[in-house]
């Protein structure tokens, strides 16, 4: 085990978080506190309780799953895409690291940076919105597991984008929606029965469902296979990684 | 001894079937500056690539450091310093980050030492808190080149490593290779500047096609196809070439005031001192005389153009 070649890569990788803190935590916080500020503290308070918890309350758990997605996927990938783009790839490819040794030290890194902001996230919502969380051991487990699952997810979409463009789409495109309908802001009971069905194909209603539980005790869904479904998902991203570099896809010709 | 670098058959088509690398046996020794000349798109860096990981073989084998460069990969590169051909450098980060972070990468414990030694030996103290991207191009690559030393390579790939550079970083780059050269350190180099072979080079490989055509001690080389060249002053214009001379590998010069001789270094003086006494016995005159040995270029040229 090449343990200073995961160093290099995550203390790398670190580095860039704290050069670019406005873009990968100060933006995010930001247009999170906006979402609490309108939904939860302006037309929230016109809201009836869902599952008896205020409204403000009911879509923080969403609203953090929303920031960690798009963050985790968005550091991830651009963590292994700029390399690839700008060259330095060479380096990486001609070490003497293993691709679990790469996954851990870019993946990590991008993974610790979504967890460090989920909590900035937490901590900054209780000023727009009273919360509890009941199982503050589960909570913070569902943040770990999303965040490694959706950069491990991230690192993908980097290896697999030949262009700016296409790191943007799947975020954009796949993500954003799939976490809007994914229960943040309603109870998936509260569609009509048809859309429930479908809804139940939507993986972040899992994530969210699971990471709603752990704040409050209510779910969409059975907590356990919330559980199941993150890591079905996880285990899914870690084939295609293995994949990736058996064949070499996009990074060895 | 056993060879630092072994290539035994290799072989590699890219996927849009382009065959780069037609079966290539090679054997570098420890310790020897090798030069791989070519032209351009020969194969030079797809096998340099494949030694260190950056490209997948084909077929065959390759060895570095007595490491199969595939299954024993780990050991295999971090025996590697590679310097590459294209700038590729992380704009944001500082130098000694960036040299810092690739002696990490190799699996090496961190050496601030080391690495200031480095830097100096390539005048990138001075720079060390700055970031790359306010950098020139010559310094970028010593960063480059400080990056492939940071982690104490055994063997030390260059890719044409002076294209685009200025005189000064040729010379001190030259003068680093050689001391790195007394510390028992393999450098393979690739160079389009064939001087720059003709100087440092204790052997030289010529790569066409994707193939080896040669590979031979330089001196050798140099005396085995190199030519040499006897030119000659008149002292009066001859209007052709005596019968006398015309079986011997020689030329008239248009304006009829010189006479020139090619002949192979090694068949020696024996044609020259033929020549001489035939001219004394015409009574051509001659003011002047000289000799000169072709250049490696030369050499070059004619082999890949056969």
């Amino acid at each position: 085990m090449n343990l200073y070649g995961v160093r290099a890569i995550y203390n790398f990788e670190m580095a860039r978080m704290k050069r670019t803190v406005m873009q990968s935590v100060l933006a995010p916080v930001i247009s999170t506190c906006l979402y609490f500020v309108v939904f939860g503290s302006a037309i929230g308070s016109r809201m009836g309780d869902i599952d008896s918890i205020s409204y403000g309350a009911y879509i923080i758990p969403g609203l953090v799953m929303l920031s960690l997605l798009m963050q985790s996927i968005s550091n991830a990938s651009f963590g292994i895409y700029m390399p690839k783009f700008s060259g330095t790839i060479y380096e990486v490819l001609s070490a003497p690291v293993s691709y679990v040794e790469v996954v851990l030290g870019y993946v990590g890194a991008a993974a610790t940076k979504s967890v460090i902001l989920g909590l900035i996230i937490l901590a900054t919502a209780r000023l727009f919105v009273d919360y509890s969380v009941l199982h503050p051991i589960w909570m913070i487990s569902f943040l770990i597991l999303t965040s490694i699952t959706f950069s491990l997810f991230g690192f993908i979409i980097g290896i697999w984008a030949d262009g700016f463009e296409k790191l943007q789409i799947v975020p954009m495109m796949v993500v954003t929606p799939l976490v809007f309908l994914g229960g943040t802001f309603y109870s998936i009971d509260m569609l009509p029965e048809v859309w429930q069905t479908i809804s139940l194909f939507n993986p972040v209603v899992y994530l969210i469902s699971g990471f709603r539980w752990a704040f409050y005790g209510v779910s969409d869904v059975h907590v356990g296979i919330s559980v199941g479904m993150t890591m079905v998902f996880m285990l899914g991203c870690m084939a295609s990684i293995w994949w990736i570099f058996k064949t070499g896809y996009r990074l060895r010709s | 001894m056993q060879p630092d670098i072994s290539v035994k058959n290799l072989s590699k088509v890219y996927e849009d079937g382009f065959q780069a690398l037609k079966g290539i046996n090679l054997e570098i020794n420890r310790g020897e500056i090798f030069a791989l000349l070519g032209p351009n798109g020969a194969g030079k860096t797809t096998l340099i690539s494949i030694i260190c990981g950056i490209v997948n073989l084909t077929s065959g084998e390759a060895k570095a450091s007595g490491y199969d460069i595939r299954k024993d990969y780990r050991k295999a590169r971090a025996a590697i310093g590679l310097v590459p051909q294209e700038l590729n450098t992380d704009s944001f980060e500082t130098v000694w980050n960036a040299v810092s972070f690739s002696r990490g990468l190799f699996g090496k414990s961190p050496k601030p030492t080391h690495i200031e030694k480095v830097l100096k030996d390539l005048s990138l103290w001075d720079k060390r808190n700055n970031r790359i991207m306010s950098l020139s191009g010559g310094m970028k690559r010593r960063v480059m080149i400080a990056k492939a030393l940071s982690h104490e390579p055994q063997i030390l790939f260059l890719d044409e490593p002076t294209a685009g550079v200025d005189v000064e970083l040729r010379r001190d780059m030259w003068e680093m290779v050689r001391k790195l050269r007394e510390n028992g350190t393999t450098i393979i180099l690739t160079t389009h500047y064939i001087e720059e072979a003709e100087e440092m080079a204790d052997r030289i490989g010529v790569i066409r096609q994707g193939e080896i055509i040669l590979v031979e001690e330089k001196d050798r080389l140099m005396s085995k196809l190199g030519k040499k060249e006897l030119r000659l002053q008149l002292q009066a214009k001859l209007d052709k070439l005596p019968g006398e001379l015309t079986l011997e590998p020689i030329e008239l010069s248009e304006d009829g005031y010189e006479l020139i001789y090619t002949f192979d270094s090694q068949q020696q003086q024996a044609g020259v001192a033929r020549l001489l006494r035939t001219l004394g016995d015409l009574g051509i005159e001659y003011r002047d005389l000289q000799t000169r040995e072709s250049s490696l270029e030369e050499i070059f040229v004619g082999l890949v153009h056969e």
